[in-house]
């Protein structure tokens, strides 16, 4: 990759890690609080949702229609739903429920060198390394 | 919680999306942070370099935010550490199996209408909330 797209793409990691602490999503408790619906419900995470989800889909939507980037951008093909990805889902749902934690927003508290986010994202690995070694599950996204 | 406000959710959500659109557009992949990280961790991922590059800004962009906003800086942990590392190894074995997180499926996925995606995402929405509804039964 030549040395000016990487360093857009480092430009898009900035964005994403700065949308991910203003939004909210790097606290725990507001994390839990969204999805603690039959107790002290948050909804503010619906706004990340929204914003986030509005944002990608009119975007791809736009360059695809208007700039003809369609080539450029990843197919966004659907693939099976099968056994792996209503299971894998499922776990992660636990995991995402027991601390409020999915993977970007564990990834951005380390930038604060956070002692629950590094434990975290070491188990994390652990978690990764073994659904792709010996699962295989060594998919794109 | 009266430095927080649901447009700073808003604004933070649009970030994320027009991030995940641009790192799209130059990499011709679905940006993804499971799959980004994961694939790090793979000795055969013939392109690591952006992979880093991306996942370095994003600490960066935290680590920037934490020290200029206060409302970004707040973090309340509400579990004990070893909740933290039993969480920690189910989000990476399941993202990996189930081929995305809340950015890959959730985001991207959703946004594009890709039924996998679309799936996915109300599974580990709908067992996060059934989880903290449990472990809000058993610790009271």
């Amino acid at each position: 990759m030549k040395p000016g797209r990487l360093f857009g793409v480092l430009i898009a990691g900035g964005l994403f890690g700065t949308g991910l602490a203003l939004s909210g999503m790097t606290d725990p408790a507001r994390v839990i609080g969204f999805l603690d619906v039959f107790g002290d419900w948050d909804p503010a995470l619906l706004f990340v949702m929204a914003g986030a989800v509005a944002t990608y889909g009119l975007g791809t939507f736009a360059l695809r229609r208007f700039a003809g980037a369609g080539e450029k951008l990843p197919t966004t093909k659907s693939e099976p739903i099968d056994r792996r990805l209503v299971i894998g889902a499922g776990i992660f749902g636990v995991g995402w429920g027991l601390i409020g934690f999915c993977p970007g927003p564990a990834l951005a508290n380390l930038g604060a060198l956070r002692i629950e986010a590094l434990i975290f994202v070491l188990a994390m690995v652990g978690g990764m390394v073994i659904a792709q070694q010996v699962f295989g599950a060594d998919s794109e996204q | 919680m009266a430095h927080y406000s649901y447009s700073h959710a808003l604004i933070g959500g649009i970030l994320i999306g027009l991030a995940s659109l641009i790192a799209a557009v130059l990499t011709g992949k679905v940006p993804g942070i499971s799959g980004i990280f994961g694939r790090l961790l793979l000795p055969s991922t013939p392109d690591k370099l952006w992979r880093a590059v991306f996942l370095a800004g994003l600490i960066g962009g935290a680590a920037l935010s934490f020290a200029l906003w206060e409302s970004a800086a707040l973090f309340r942990p509400t579990r004990p550490l070893a909740v933290m590392a039993w969480a920690g190894l189910l989000v990476g074995f399941g993202t990996r199996l189930g081929k995305g997180c809340t950015s890959g499926h959730g985001v991207c996925g959703v946004a594009t209408g890709a039924k996998d995606s679309i799936a996915a995402t109300m599974i580990f929405v709908g067992v996060a909330m059934m989880t903290v509804f449990v472990y809000n039964l058993i610790n009271p």
